[in-house]
């Protein structure tokens, strides 16, 4: 595979940095656009880039914080973590973002015109998010994306409500499949129950799986929350989505 | 005068050194996943310059008995006489300004 740093047109027309991961081989590639969780572009992310790469896909990941920079990338997210969310990350900014690495994805010479978006923690509602706002997506994988609804975020000290992207699925023209872990509390089980019956009520295509003895971001290799069999059968799950609708 | 006052805590959790003193101007404090530390969640502690640039920032990330262990530490260390008296002339100083 090639991994190399690219850049391409964001939100506003902001040329932004990405992290791009594609197999060499002869026939078109679909691809997919990574959004990195809110600890930033780190290094688990890039791994996701590799394997995605190494199962067939074109694969950038934006850095959404790369209006901070330059810089190592811990210390960019740092400087957008003191910004707060609605600031470093705002959606129409993110919306842009992932339209432009989608677009950018598609003038690669090996593409087969096919995009999915894959995100992770805040990553996973903007990736529903995007399911939403950027029709032009095939395919959507949200990963334990918490703060869907207009609630009190548990992990806000100060319990301020999060403002929620529930009101934007009725316009979700993208197919959505769902991670999530039976042991997060952002998204609660009782979170990922109202999101199903709610997609199901709009007659939205989606498919969610769900794990127990799992919790947050039990996909991430370097922190304590891994869990390794969750996790292999979770990535089964979104290599089965990917080849269905981007292929 | 020296003081000779200290509190040592045992910590669990990682920090990000520069390679010489750096002036700081700001501290941002959270409680977020941290970037490296093995936690969930940790106590994210940077000591930061944004006018000289995103790297000028030393960082810790601490689990969260060590952060409850910081915290009474400095509570104990601030309340000695010296760091009273040091503190009173401040305000003080602060108030006769304002």
């Amino acid at each position: 595979m090639l991994v190399e740093t690219v850049r391409f047109g964001g939100h506003g027309g902001d040329l932004i940095e990405g992290y791009l991961a594609r197999p060499i081989i002869a026939e078109p590639t679909p691809g997919v656009v990574v959004i990195h969780h809110a600890p930033g572009l780190d290094p688990w992310c890039r791994e996701v880039a590799r394997n995605l790469a190494f199962a067939g896909y074109t694969t950038v990941v934006p850095h959404l914080y790369h209006r901070r920079g330059p810089g190592d990338w811990a210390d960019v997210a740092a400087a957008a973590r003191v910004e707060g969310l609605d600031k470093a990350m705002p959606n129409d900014q993110v919306m842009g973002d992932v339209a432009g690495a989608a677009a950018y994805l598609r003038t690669l010479t090996n593409s087969n015109g096919k995009v999915g978006v894959i995100g992770f923690c805040s990553g996973g509602r903007q990736a529903l998010l995007a399911a939403c706002d950027v029709p032009t997506l095939d395919a959507a994988v949200n990963c334990w994306g918490g703060s869907i609804f207009p609630e009190v975020d548990p992990y806000d000290p100060e319990g301020r409500r999060a403002s929620g992207v529930i009101h934007r699925v009725k316009d979700m023209t993208v197919p959505l499949l769902g991670i999530f872990g039976n042991d997060d509390l952002n998204p609660s089980v009782e979170q990922v129950d109202r999101l199903d019956k709610v997609l199901t009520v709009l007659d939205k295509e989606h498919t969610f799986h769900r794990y127990d003895d799992a919790g947050h971001a039990f996909f991430v290799t370097d922190k304590p929350s891994y869990r390794q069999e969750q996790s292999v059968d979770g990535w089964k799950r979104i290599r089965v989505f990917f080849q269905d609708k981007l292929y | 005068m020296c003081t000779w006052t200290s509190e040592q805590i045992e910590i669990a959790g990682q920090g990000r050194g520069v390679s010489d003193w750096i002036h700081v101007s700001n501290a941002n404090i959270s409680y977020d996943h941290p970037a490296i530390a093995p936690y969930e969640h940790a106590l994210l502690i940077d000591f930061v310059d944004p006018a000289q640039g995103v790297g000028a920032r030393i960082a810790v990330e601490l689990d969260v008995t060590s952060a409850h262990a910081l915290m009474r530490a400095l509570q104990t260390t601030l309340a000695t006489p010296q760091a009273m008296l040091d503190y009173d002339t401040a305000m003080t100083k602060q108030t006769l300004s304002g």
